[in-house]
């Protein structure tokens, strides 16, 4: 479920660095001040740990294809929110680096639909009420299964509303949401029995490590009155994206009622191609859709309305390809020769 | 020299589970000895090494370091004053590299960089390991990992030097140059261990643990080489008494 | 996608970031900063941009080259975290399906463009990613974040995951292999199991964390991790940065493609 640089626009990947930024600083700080050292050594091999579970498979009853577990839920639950946050974001970005899982850009949202849910939402809200501090089996069963189902529908969720913010893949809000919510409902629930399965595990033999959270003094309303601060900005970040970027809300918007696809605006490079493009006057060989469709339709379907833009620039492109080749071949040519000199 | 000196008085340690893994332990190593800890898997011998820096506290009893009682109050001093070295060295190095782990130690002592820097330098020549400065830890083999281990501790130049398994998992070639190390530092040296032949070569005093109480405490040429003791404690003679 | 084969790789980058190549020894920070202002280069492109794009493979195959990366072990990697980006492309071309250009009288529409774009920029961004990570060590790129402003904890957070990862991966799989030289077919491999084995690796791992806590006790640890500082950013690294800064503020500006393109066209076609 790891979003990609591919299918996001610079400000829906912006808005949500500054928002993981943001919530980082406050883990942090937040961690500094309970200060207990002992965390740092366990954050850190909790953190290797996410990875070497995935290490081990297993097989999914009755289909024989296997799976592996995510762990966010089960970080929280561990740790509780700030160490937990902090966590799962450094597994993302180590992610990000070694498995290109998503890319740079992306990381900020993969570590908000993947570490702020988790952590912050879910953790507090549903796992807490439901365990409180009676950590029964059965408890732990319902809200470990129930943490890591929501958990995964609030990400998966906000995976669909980035890329469609976003305005780069054109799949219909509605028809991905179709798409995800169900599959993550499925994986959702393998992992929260697997989780519960762990946490039930770690409760027989070492009933003291679940129990040495930071948590136990903190209210319900104290929490809810924090999820609602954050939901507010949650609210306001979405309403800036509105701002500045009309297009890619309203589009999700129009989408979602089938009205037409409204006007995009003009790209100002575009123009200037466009320009150079009309005094040029090239490549007339090449056929273009009829001059009537454009007159009527430019600007309205596609941003970069001008096709004859595209095919120049292909094979320039083209070209463009073989020079940077043959570039990095040289370059290659003349620091092996440095290297072995 | 006293403080070269660790006291055990009646020391017991109960595990917060009940398991009572030490029982009316007492000793006294002076200045210079160089003691192998011997007994069976589970005697309790970390446990024993956990109480000498404050790691743990004992149960019931004392534990002194020269004249000063391992408390909560003295453990910057005494942790000064025993370096350890754990068992396994994964868990011992956990800088990002080779120079900044040895360097850990002396950083926490506060001292200037250029000190800090001359100590790590000394610390890993001295262990043979001065051309792994700059690697990251899970890039050395096993034998390379236990050198630099020894190194951050030496670094901080204790007084004591404790050494929990030091030849686990070592190929011969690694043990030679580590039993090398050993001999050659000047202090007082522990070593828990079931490498039996280390103890008998490197230790003038033996330590026989079993069950959590000290069985016997003499040289170890009476001690590992008694065939009826090693067998009642579950261990087996040193493999040099045997050819 | 196989988790275990994506492992043995981390290991691979993690050697070929110690290679000493001048790339390799530009300062962590400016090589990050670059990366970042060129990712965002690429993504800001608009949605049916593609020739735009491919003056941007130079600053990639600049990497390949200077730090002398096996350019198929990128390939490798792309391929295998390609699926996500595939699937949700793939739409492009079922929902838009308006003509927009027609080349040698086929005729493509608008959601093809759009899909080729979407490739473009994933096969950009994420292998300047892999390559920021070939090209430097992950200590190196720690430090620069520290530098940078990252809080500590975090800082701190990243070397110590790094740090075990290999130890505690190397434990899993001695586990794993443990349980299937004890399982016939599928049976061993289901679920219960699975959870035993996670279990008992949590708890050894959360004993681990105990003993490295002592050994840190033990060298004297206050809560302040010691971190050392070893790169500086001198006049190469100034170079470096502003120099691909410009070139890629340039390429987004100016489609050097299409200037390449109508040169050729008035030289070919008249
Ligand atoms: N953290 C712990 N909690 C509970 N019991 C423990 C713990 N650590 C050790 N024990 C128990 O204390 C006793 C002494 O253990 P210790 O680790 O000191 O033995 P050891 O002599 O070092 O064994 P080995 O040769 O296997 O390293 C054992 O019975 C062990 O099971
Ligand atoms: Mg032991």
């Amino acid at each position: 479920m790891h979003m990609a640089d591919a299918l996001l626009s610079p400000t829906v990947g912006g808005a949500f660095w500054a928002a993981t930024g943001a919530t980082t600083a406050y883990a942090a700080r937040r961690l500094r001040k309970d200060i207990n050292e002992k965390l740092v050594p366990l954050m850190g091999v909790l953190g290797a740990f996410v990875f070497a579970a995935q290490m081990i498979n297993f097989t999914i009853p009755g289909t024989g294809s296997s799976g592996h577990i995510g762990g966010g839920m089960l970080l929280a639950i561990l740790l509780g929110p700030h160490a937990a946050f902090l966590v799962i974001a450094s597994v993302l970005t180590v992610q990000s680096l070694f498995f290109a899982d998503g890319g740079l850009l992306a990381l900020g949202s993969n570590i908000w639909n993947l570490g702020f849910y988790p952590a912050y939402i879910v953790y507090p809200l549903i796992y807490r009420s439901i365990v409180r501090d009676n950590p029964t089996a059965r408890r732990v069963a319902i809200g470990a299964i129930l943490s890591v189902v929501v958990a995964l529908q609030l990400g998966a969720f906000s995976v669909v509303l980035q890329t469609r913010l976003s305005g780069i893949s054109e799949l219909p809000f509605r028809s991905f949401l179709l798409l995800m919510l169900p599959v993550h409902l499925v994986i959702g629930l393998a992992e929260g029995v697997i989780t519960a399965g762990v946490v039930n595990y770690l409760r027989s033999i070492q009933p003291e490590l679940l129990s040495s959270r930071p948590s136990s003094g903190r209210s319900l309303r104290k929490v809810i009155i924090a999820v609602s601060v954050m939901a507010v900005i949650t609210g306001g970040l979405l309403s800036w994206f509105a701002s500045v970027n009309p297009d890619g809300l309203e589009w999700s918007i129009q989408r979602i009622y089938g009205e037409p696809e409204i006007q995009s605006k003009e790209n100002p490079v575009t123009e200037k191609l466009q320009a150079i493009q009309e005094k040029t006057a090239i490549l007339p060989d090449y056929s273009l859709p009829s001059e009537g469709s454009e007159e009527t339709d430019s600007g309205e379907a596609w941003p970069n309305p001008d096709p004859g833009t595209s095919i120049s620039g292909l094979v320039g492109g083209f070209m463009v390809l073989l020079v940077v080749v043959i570039f990095g071949l040289g370059l290659r040519r003349l620091s092996g020769n440095g290297n072995r000199e | 020299m006293s403080h070269h000196i660790i006291e055990f008085r009646n020391v017991s340690f109960t595990y917060p589970d009940g398991t009572a893994a030490l029982r009316d332990v007492s000793f006294r190593i002076t200045h210079g000895e160089a003691v192998g800890i011997v007994g069976p898997n589970g005697a309790g011998k970390t446990t024993l090494i956990m109480l000498m820096n404050g790691l743990i506290l004992p149960g019931g009893g004392e534990v002194m370091v020269g004249e000063v009682p391992v408390t909560r109050k003295t453990l910057s001093e005494i942790r000064r004053k025993v370096g350890v070295v754990m068992q396994n060295p994964d868990d011992q190095l956990f800088m990002p590299t080779v120079r900044e782990d040895v360097a850990f130690g002396p950083s926490n002592m506060e001292l200037p960089p250029e000190v800090i820097e001359q100590r790590v330098d000394e610390a890993l020549r001295e262990v043979g390991a001065l051309h792994l400065k700059d690697r990251p830890p899970h890039r050395l083999s096993g034998g390379q990992k236990k050198a630099v281990a020894i190194a951050g501790v030496i670094a901080m130049k204790p007084d004591i030097l404790v050494m929990d398994e030091p030849t686990a998992g070592l190929d011969p070639g690694a043990r030679r140059q580590l039993i090398e190390i050993v001999k050659g530092f000047r202090h007082s040296r522990i070593i828990a261990t079931h490498d039996l032949d280390l103890v008998l070569e490197v230790c003038e005093r033996c330590i026989l643990l079993h069950g959590g109480a000290i069985k016997r405490d003499g040289p170890p040429g009476e001690i590992l080489l008694d065939a009826q003791l090693m067998q009642e404690s579950g261990l087996a003679l040193p493999l040099s008494a045997t050819v | 996608m196989e988790i275990g084969s994506n492992f043995l790789n981390i290991g691979y980058l993690d050697s070929l970031s110690y290679r000493a190549s001048p790339v390799h020894r530009i300062d962590p920070r400016i090589k990050t900063i670059v990366t970042i202002v060129y990712v965002v280069t690429v993504v800001s492109f608009p949605r049916y941009e593609v020739s735009g794009l491919l003056p941007f493979f130079i600053y990639p195959v600049f990497l390949i080259s200077v730090g002398n990366i096996p350019p198929g072990f990128v390939l490798r990697k792309l391929l295998l975290v390609s699926p996500f980006v595939v699937m949700v492309g793939m739409f492009n071309p079922i929902f838009d399906r308006t003509p927009m250009l027609e080349l040698y009288g086929v005729e493509i529409s608008g959601g093809w463009v759009s899909f080729t774009s979407i490739l473009l920029k994933f096969v950009l961004t994420i292998s300047t990613a892999l390559l920021l990570i070939a090209t430097t060590s992950f200590t190196g790129i720690c430090e620069g974040l520290g530098r940078m402003g990252v809080p500590q904890v975090f800082v701190v957070q990243l070397l110590f995951l790094y740090r075990y990862l290999f130890v505690l991966v190397e434990e899993a799989l001695r586990m794993v292999r443990a349980r299937d030289a004890r399982s016939s077919g599928k049976r061993g491999k289901g679920v219960r199991v699975f959870i035993h084995l996670v279990g008992v690796l949590l708890v050894r791992t959360i004993q681990r964390a105990e003993r490295i806590y002592a050994a840190m006790l033990s060298r004297g640890y206050t809560g302040r991790m010691p971190l050392r500082r070893t790169h500086r950013i001198g006049m190469k690294e100034l170079i470096f940065l502003s120099s691909w800064i410009l070139l890629f503020l340039v390429m987004r500006r100016y489609n050097l493609s299409l200037y390449l393109g109508i040169l050729l066209g008035q030289d070919g076609m008249r």
